[in-house]
């Protein structure tokens, strides 16, 4: 027997229940799922697994953000031209890995670039603007190496790509929209302490791909 | 009381969950007609919609010239180039598309200062080409010639709308995100064109 607000014995209560949980257990049976016959997935599967293949490794994430970090910490140009640079150069990798050209080291060179651009937000490191785009770019050699050895056949390419370039530019995004905090005084304490996360765990997925 | 808004609530709850939707599978006619149809394959095909939306994008970064020339060069070529490939039977695998993009998302990314007649040539360009292969993808039993209509439309409304939008930009950060918008179309370029040569070898 229910109870009402006041405690007190409530036989209405315990059938309102009941007709509720009756009516959502019925609602949740009759929902029909959609009948799918000959419906070509390829497009939809292409794209969110594209949209899902940067973000599914913490070594990838950890360096894509701390990209925006950085770019976000040396200020205008380097908070647009390091982002940009990244996913043409890292698309780049991932047409040679696609191909199947060879690139040594290439797990090592994924956790040092975690390493590296941890280690430059953690110091405030201010190198000249090419300087910075050529470590960016090559690192995103190394990514976009990894990611291309990696794609899975089967998929539709385009919206794959599509899916691929999206999430490693929110990435970015995620990493330049963190990074904005460096304009406050307590921010800047903040995203060194960020980069040094970074660069912890870049140094354990070196550790891991070295051993 | 309570029960019984409960218990309507529920039943419209279930009546709305349980209204089963028509079966279409193998259906017999899906269309909207030629014209729409071509609307919506433009609306729905990446392959065409990213190097227009390229081209736009370049145009627009140039300025009101080359917005206008883009939006009378670009679906005028798309209807010659589909009216030749009306009359095809082949429009190509993914390398091309690929280089378009690398291409037109290079341009878009650096700011490339361009003349005008070089955003009309590439216009000219991508008109011909996408339209014929287009034109193959809409040769009868296809909507046809008047389903070309419709992409041009497509074309043309995608072209006003982005290049004027682009044009009328004024604060540096703007800018900056189109040309951002650039470099992930040259990704997405160079991505395909890994898929395209890996596929062919």
């Amino acid at each position: 027997m229910g109870r009402s607000s006041l405690g007190v014995a409530c036989p209405g209560a315990r059938s309102r229940l009941a007709l509720l949980l009756r009516a959502i257990l019925l609602a949740i049976l009759s929902w029909a799922a959609t009948a799918e016959a000959h419906v070509e997935g390829g497009e939809a599967g292409g794209f969110l697994a594209g949209l899902a293949h940067p973000v599914s490794g913490l070594d990838h994430v950890l360096a894509m953000v701390a990209v925006g970090l950085w770019g976000a910490q040396l200020g205008v140009p380097a908070l647009w031209v390091l982002p940009v640079t990244f996913p043409m150069v890292m698309a780049l990798g991932g047409m040679a890995g696609l191909l199947g050209l060879p690139l040594p080291g290439v797990e090592i060179g994924v956790a040092a670039s975690g390493v590296l651009l941890g280690l430059a937000v953690m110091s405030e490191l201010r190198p000249p603007l090419g300087a910075a785009i050529a470590l960016v770019a090559a690192f995103g050699v190394f990514h976009g190496h990894a990611h291309g050895t990696e794609l899975p056949s089967g998929e539709s390419a385009l919206f794959y790509s599509i899916g691929f370039v999206a999430a490693t530019g929110c990435l970015h995004g995620v990493g330049i929209a963190i990074g904005l905090i460096h304009a406050r005084p307590w921010g800047r304490k903040v995203l060194r302490a960020a980069g040094a996360v970074v660069a912890i765990g870049g140094l354990f997925f070196l550790w891991r791909a070295v051993a | 009381m309570a029960a019984m808004v409960i218990f309507a609530l529920a039943t419209v709850a279930i009546a709305l969950v349980a209204w089963p939707p028509g079966a279409e599978a193998h259906l017999v006619t899906t269309g909207l007609g030629p014209v729409y149809d071509g609307l919506l394959h433009f609306a729905v095909a990446p392959e065409d919609l990213i190097p227009v939306l390229a081209l736009a994008l370049l145009a627009g970064l140039r300025g009101p010239a080359h917005g206008r020339w883009a939006l009378l060069v670009l679906p005028a070529a798309w209807l010659v180039g589909g009216w030749f490939g009306l009359a095809a039977h082949s429009g190509g695998g993914p390398v091309l598309p690929a280089i378009s993009l690398i291409v037109l998302g290079v341009l878009v990314a650096a700011d490339a200062p361009l003349p005008v007649v070089a955003t009309m040539g590439l216009a000219l360009a991508l008109g011909l080409w996408r339209g014929y292969v287009n034109g193959t993808a809409m040769a009868v039993p296809g909507p046809g010639g008047v389903g070309l209509v419709g992409v041009a439309v497509g074309v043309f409304a995608l072209v006003a709308i982005i290049a004027s939008l682009v044009v009328s930009l004024k604060a540096a950060w703007t800018r900056i995100v189109v040309r951002v918008a650039g470099s992930w179309i040259t990704a997405i370029g160079l991505l395909l064109l890994g898929w395209g040569l890996r596929s062919k070898s």
